[in-house]
C-alpha cells in the first residue's frame, strides 16, 4: 500500500468466528482480503465457512495467500476511482480497504 | 471433545496408530525394529498449505521408500463441516495418483488427539524403535518448492545414520486440524 501512496493504517481487520457470521459476510475462508468491498480474487462457487482460503497464484500454484500482483491490481483499481482532487493518503480509507480473517 | 490433544514429545515412543485407508484396508505403524524409520504426516484435502507441500512430501516418500522408511498420511479433519475432507474426496485424490503412501482416515479424530497433531501438514519422524525424532514442518517455506522438504529429509538422513536430527523440532505451519464441535 505504501508503494502506491496509500495509508496502511486504514486496513480494517475483522475476525469471523462463527458459521453464521461467515454466511452473513459471504466469508469464503481465511484470509479474505477485500479492497473497496471487492474480493481481490473472486471466490467463485466456494462455499462460505470457517476454513482456509485457497488462492490461485498467477503461475497456477495453490497458495494460502493471494498473488501480490492481484492485491496490487485491486489497490490500483480502487484508487483509480477516487476523486483526483482528493489526497492520496485518504484513498485507502475512502476505498474501504478491508481484510477479514478467521480460523484458517 | 474438540481439539484437546495430549501429544508426543521428542524421544517419546509414538502412540499406536491403526486406521483405514481409502479402500478400507487397515494400516498401522511397523513393529519396533521392523523398519529403519517411519514418517506420519497429518494432512488434508482443502488446506492450501497441505496442497502447497504435497508434491514435496510425496517426493520424499518416493526417494526414501527404498531405504526402509515407511510413510503414512492421515486426515483427521471433521468432514461434516468440511466436506472437502470427506472419505470420498480422499479416495478421489488417491485414485488420481496424488499419494505415494497410504492415505488414512481418522474419522474419530482419536489419532490426532493422541499424537497432538495441530496443523496440516504436521510431520512426525520416528526411528526404528518408534521413538519421535523430528516433529514439525516439512521445510522452512511452503511457498518455495526448491526447499524440497529439507527438514524432513534431513531428519530422515540423521535417523538412518543413527544420529539425532537437527533441528529436532520446528513450528508446525498450516491450517489448524478441523476438530468436531
Amino acid at each position: 500500500m505504501e508503494s502506491l501512496g496509500l495509508d496502511s493504517t486504514t486496513i480494517e481487520e475483522r475476525e469471523v468466528a462463527t458459521d453464521d457470521s461467515a454466511e452473513r459476510e459471504g466469508f469464503a475462508g481465511s484470509p479474505t482480503i477485500r479492497v473497496a468491498g471487492r474480493d481481490v480474487q473472486a471466490p467463485g462457487d466456494e462455499a462460505t465457512g470457517l476454513t482456509c482460503r485457497l488462492y490461485r497464484l498467477r503461475d497456477g500454484r495453490i497458495s494460502p495467500l493471494p498473488d501480490p500482483a492481484d492485491l496490487r491490481d485491486a489497490l490500483v483499481a480502487a484508487t483509480a476511482v477516487v476523486d483526483p482532487g482528493e489526497e492520496m493518503v485518504g484513498a485507502g480509507r475512502d476505498a474501504g480497504t478491508g481484510r477479514a480473517g478467521g480460523p484458517g | 471433545m474438540s481439539g484437546e490433544t495430549s501429544g508426543v514429545a521428542i524421544g517419546d515412543r509414538a502412540p499406536a496408530l491403526e486406521l483405514p485407508d481409502t479402500a478400507g484396508a487397515t494400516h498401522s505403524l511397523p513393529e519396533p525394529g521392523e523398519a529403519a524409520a517411519s514418517v506420519v504426516i497429518w494432512t488434508s484435502n482443502h488446506c492450501p498449505y497441505a496442497i502447497a507441500w504435497q508434491e514435496r512430501l510425496m517426493g520424499a516418500v518416493r526417494d526414501y521408500a527404498g531405504r526402509d522408511v515407511r510413510f503414512l498420511a492421515v486426515n483427521s479433519n471433521d468432514a461434516e463441516r468440511y466436506p472437502a475432507d470427506s472419505l470420498e474426496a480422499m479416495r478421489e485424490r488417491v485414485e488420481a495418483g496424488e499419494f505415494d503412501c497410504p492415505y488414512l482416515h481418522d474419522a474419530s479424530q482419536d489419532a490426532a488427539r493422541a499424537w497432538g497433531a495441530k496443523t496440516t501438514p504436521d510431520v512426525y519422524v520416528l526411528d526404528a524403535d518408534l521413538r519421535l525424532r523430528y516433529r514439525g514442518a516439512p521445510d522452512s517455506d511452503y511457498d518455495d518448492p526448491a526447499q524440497e522438504a529439507a527438514w524432513l529429509r534431513g531428519a530422515l538422513d540423521a535417523v538412518l545414520a543413527g544420529e539425532a536430527p537437527d533441528p529436532a523440532e520446528t513450528d508446525s505451519v498450516g491450517c489448524s486440524v478441523k476438530w468436531r464441535a
